[in-house]
C-alpha cells in the first residue's frame, strides 16, 4: 500500500505544487512555514479542494485525476483526518463522535458504539465516552478526535497540527500517544506540522514546502546534514546567511549579507542576485585570541547567548554577520564563555555551502 | 437589572472594577412612559374581560370554530415557511447569484409592509382574475379566493420572512469546516444536513417554526382583504375578534384574552429555549 501525490492546487491566486510519495508504515511530514500551502495540500488529500492538475493514487485506486475527469468525493476516500483545532461535534457526546464515522457508512448503532468504546478504552478516554467536547480537557478532545479518524480504519491517516490545540504541558504526553498511534497504524501516515521538533520526533521522513513548492525531501537526518534553503537550515539550527557575491579570487567570493560578511567558495552557477550561506555551528570554532591558522574567516564580537543541550552548548556570537557555534561543554568550561566574553570565532571557506535562493 | 440608586459609582480603589454610571432621571421618565403605552391596553383587557363568562364564550361553536381553523392555518403556514424558507436561506447564505441583495430585500418587505396591502397583493396574485389565479381558475376551476387556502396563503406571506431571517442566522452561525470534517468521515450530502446541520441549527429552526406560526395565528389584514371573513372557512381568531367587537363585545375581550396567553407562552418558550 502507498500514497502517490502529484499535485498543483489552487486556492484564490495561491498555487500550491507538490510531488512526493509515502509507503505504508512511514510517516512522512510536510513541514513548512505558515502560509506555505501545507494545509491546501491536505485539504486537497482529503478531497475537500480540487486539484487543478496531477495525479493521487492511494493503494491502487486513482483518487483524484483532473485530466481524466476523476475526483473521490470526501466521503468515498478511505482517509482519516485529525483536524487542526480538532473539529469535534459539539452536539455529539466522544462516543457519538468517534461512532460517526461507523454510523455514516452504515454499520448500525449498537456495533458502531460498540466499536467506537473499544478504540476510546484503548487511548485511555473510555471514562470521558459520555461527555460532550466542551466539557473534555485538550488532552482528552485530542484522543477522541484521534479515536475518530481511525475507527473506520482508513488507509490514510492525515494529521493537521494534531497537537496545536494544546497547551505545553499536556503536548509532550500527546505526542507520545501520537507517535504510540501513529506506530500501530498500518496505512500510510501524513503529518502537518511548523514544528522542527515535532516533525522529527514522529516522522521518518520530511517534505519541506515553502511558499507553494516542495523545497526538500528526506529523512531528519538528512535534512541536517544538508539543508537546501534557509528556511531548512533554520529549522535543523545551522546558520544559514543571506546576501550577494563579490569574487575575490580564483574560487573565492566575499559575501556580503546586510549585518557583516564572510569568505565563501565560488559558486560556478552564480549568475547575481542573493544567495545563502550555511554555516554549519559546529564547524565554527571559538577562541580568546585571535587565532593563528588558515581560516579565512576571523569574526569578533561578544558572546550574546549560552544554551545548553545535553553536553553540548550553542552559543550565539554577536559578530558580524552573527553567528552560532556549537561546542561540548568541556570547552566552554575550558574557555569560560558567558554572556559578554569577547571571543573570535573562525570558520574556513570551503566548510560554508553557498545555496541559490 | 440594577436600580438607579444601586449604581451609584463606588468610591474609586485603585483597581476596582470600571465604575458604574448614574442612569439619568429622564431615562427613567420616559421608559415608564414606553412601559405603559403597552402596558395600559393589556391592563384594560384583562379588566374588560368577562371572566366569569371566559369558559362559556370560548366554547361556543363560532369561538371553536375560529380556534380548529386558526391552529391549522398558521400550523400550514408555518411548516410552508420552513419548508421553502429553509432551502431560500441556504441559497441567501451561500449562494453567490445575481440579484442576491434584491431577493433578500423583496422577502423581508412583507415585516414592514401594511397586511392590508398584503392582501391587495394577493388578490392581485391569487384572485380570480389575478396573474395565476385567472390561469388556475381557467384550466382546472380552481378558486383560491375565500377558501381555508386564501387564509393559509395569506399567513404564509406575513409569516415567511420571519422563518427566513431566523433560518439565515442559524445558517450564517454554522462552522462549515465542521460540514467538511462529516464528509471526509464517509457522510454523504443528506447525512451531514440531518446529523451535524439540522441539530446544531435546532436553536433557530425552532424559532423559526415558532415565530412564523405566532405571527400566521395573528394575522387580520391580509386573511380579511384577500379570504374575506367567513365562519369556519376563513374566519380566524383574529377575525372572530373583529366580529365579536360589533356583535358580542364580551366574546372579543374573551378570544383576545386567549390570543394574549398564546403570545405569552411564545415569548416565555422562546426565551428560555430558543433565542441564545
Amino acid at each position: 500500500m502507498s500514497l502517490s501525490v502529484d499535485a498543483t492546487v489552487r486556492r484564490g491566486t495561491f498555487t500550491v505544487e507538490a510531488a512526493f510519495d509515502a509507503r505504508a508504515g512511514e510517516t512522512v511530514a510536510l513541514l513548512g512555514p505558515n502560509g506555505s500551502g501545507k494545509s491546501s495540500l491536505v485539504s486537497s488529500l482529503a478531497g475537500l479542494l480540487a486539484l487543478e492538475r496531477g495525479r493521487v493514487e492511494l493503494d491502487g485506486d486513482v483518487l483524484d485525476e483532473p485530466s481524466s475527469g476523476i475526483a473521490a468525493p470526501p466521503e468515498a476516500r478511505p482517509v482519516g483526518v485529525v483536524f487542526q483545532g480538532l473539529l469535534l461535534f459539539p452536539h455529539l457526546s466522544g462516543l457519538e463522535n468517534v461512532a460517526f464515522p461507523l454510523r455514516a457508512r452504515g454499520v448500525g448503532k449498537d456495533e458502531a458504539r460498540a466499536r467506537g468504546r473499544r478504540l476510546l478504552e484503548r487511548l485511555e478516554v473510555g471514562h470521558r465516552a459520555d461527555a460532550r467536547p466542551r466539557d473534555l480537557s485538550g488532552g482528552e478532545a485530542q484522543r477522541v478526535a484521534l479515536a475518530r479518524a481511525l475507527v473506520a480504519e482508513p488507509k490514510l491517516l492525515l494529521l493537521d497540527e494534531p497537537l496545536s490545540a494544546l497547551d505545553v504541558a499536556t503536548r509532550a504526553q500527546a505526542r507520545e500517544l501520537v507517535r504510540d498511534e501513529l506506530a500501530r497504524f498500518p496505512g500510510v501516515r501524513i503529518l502537518v506540522t511548523h514544528d522542527p521538533v515535532e516533525a522529527s520526533m514522529l516522522a521518518d521522513r520530511l517534505v519541506i514546502l515553502e511558499r507553494g513548492a516542495v523545497t526538500q525531501i528526506g529523512t531528519p537526518e538528512e535534512i541536517r546534514g544538508g539543508p537546501r534553503t534557509r528556511y531548512a537550515a533554520e529549522l535543523v539550527g545551522v546558520n544559514a546567511v543571506r546576501g550577494r557575491l563579490e569574487r575575490i579570487e580564483e574560487g573565492a567570493g566575499r559575501l556580503i549579507a546586510g549585518d557583516g560578511a564572510l569568505v565563501v567558495p565560488w559558486p560556478d552557477w552564480y549568475t547575481g542576485g542573493d544567495v545563502i550561506a550555511l554555516v554549519r555551528p559546529v564547524d565554527l570554532t571559538l577562541w580568546l585570541e585571535r587565532p593563528e591558522g588558515s581560516a579565512r574567516n576571523v569574526l569578533r564580537g561578544p558572546v550574546t547567548s549560552v544554551a545548553i543541550e545535553g553536553d553540548r552548548a550553542r552559543v550565539r556570537v554577536g559578530s558580524t554577520p552573527p553567528l552560532f557555534a556549537e561546542l561540548t561543554i568541556g570547552s566552554l568550561e575550558r574557555l569560560g564563555l558567558r554572556p559578554g566574553t569577547d571571543v573570535w570565532a573562525s570558520v574556513k571557506a570551503v566548510e560554508i555551502e553557498v545555496l541559490p535562493t | 437589572m440594577s436600580s438607579p440608586t444601586d449604581s451609584r459609582p463606588s468610591p474609586s480603589t485603585g483597581s476596582s472594577p470600571p465604575r458604574r454610571r448614574r442612569t439619568p432621571g429622564l431615562f427613567v421618565v420616559l421608559a415608564t412612559a414606553g412601559v405603559l403605552l403597552v402596558g395600559l391596553p393589556l391592563l384594560g383587557l384583562v379588566l374588560r374581560t368577562p371572566w366569569s363568562r371566559v369558559g362559556e364564550v370560548l366554547s361556543t361553536e363560532i369561538v371553536l370554530d375560529a380556534l380548529r381553523l386558526s391552529l391549522i392555518v398558521a400550523t400550514v403556514a408555518a411548516a410552508i415557511s420552513f419548508v421553502t424558507g429553509f432551502p431560500l436561506a441556504w441559497l441567501l447564505v451561500r449562494g453567490s447569484f445575481r440579484g442576491k441583495t434584491l431577493i433578500r430585500a423583496m422577502v423581508v418587505l412583507p415585516l414592514v409592509m401594511p397586511p392590508v396591502v398584503a392582501g391587495v397583493g394577493l388578490f392581485a396574485a391569487f384572485g380570480r382574475r389575478g396573474i395565476v389565479g385567472s390561469w388556475l381558475y381557467e384550466w382546472f376551476g380552481w378558486q383560491i379566493t375565500f377558501t381555508t387556502w386564501a387564509a393559509v396563503l395569506a399567513a404564509t406571506f406575513v409569516s415567511f420572512p420571519l422563518a427566513v431571517l431566523a433560518l439565515e442566522a442559524g445558517l450564517r452561525g454554522l462552522d462549515e469546516r465542521l460540514e467538511d470534517a462529516a464528509s471526509t468521515l464517509g457522510a454523504s450530502r443528506w447525512y451531514v444536513m440531518r446529523r451535524v446541520i439540522f441539530p446544531l441549527m435546532a436553536p433557530q429552526i425552532a424559532a423559526a417554526l415558532v415565530l412564523s406560526w405566532a405571527r400566521a395565528l395573528g394575522e387580520f389584514g391580509a386573511t380579511i382583504t384577500f379570504a374575506g371573513n367567513l365562519r369556519g372557512r376563513t374566519q380566524t381568531l383574529p377575525l372572530a375578534v373583529f366580529e365579536g367587537l360589533q356583535t358580542d363585545p364580551e366574546a372579543a375581550f374573551a378570544i383576545s384574552m386567549l390570543l394574549i396567553a398564546i403570545g405569552f407562552g411564545v415569548i416565555v418558550g422562546l426565551r428560555g429555549r430558543f433565542l441564545r
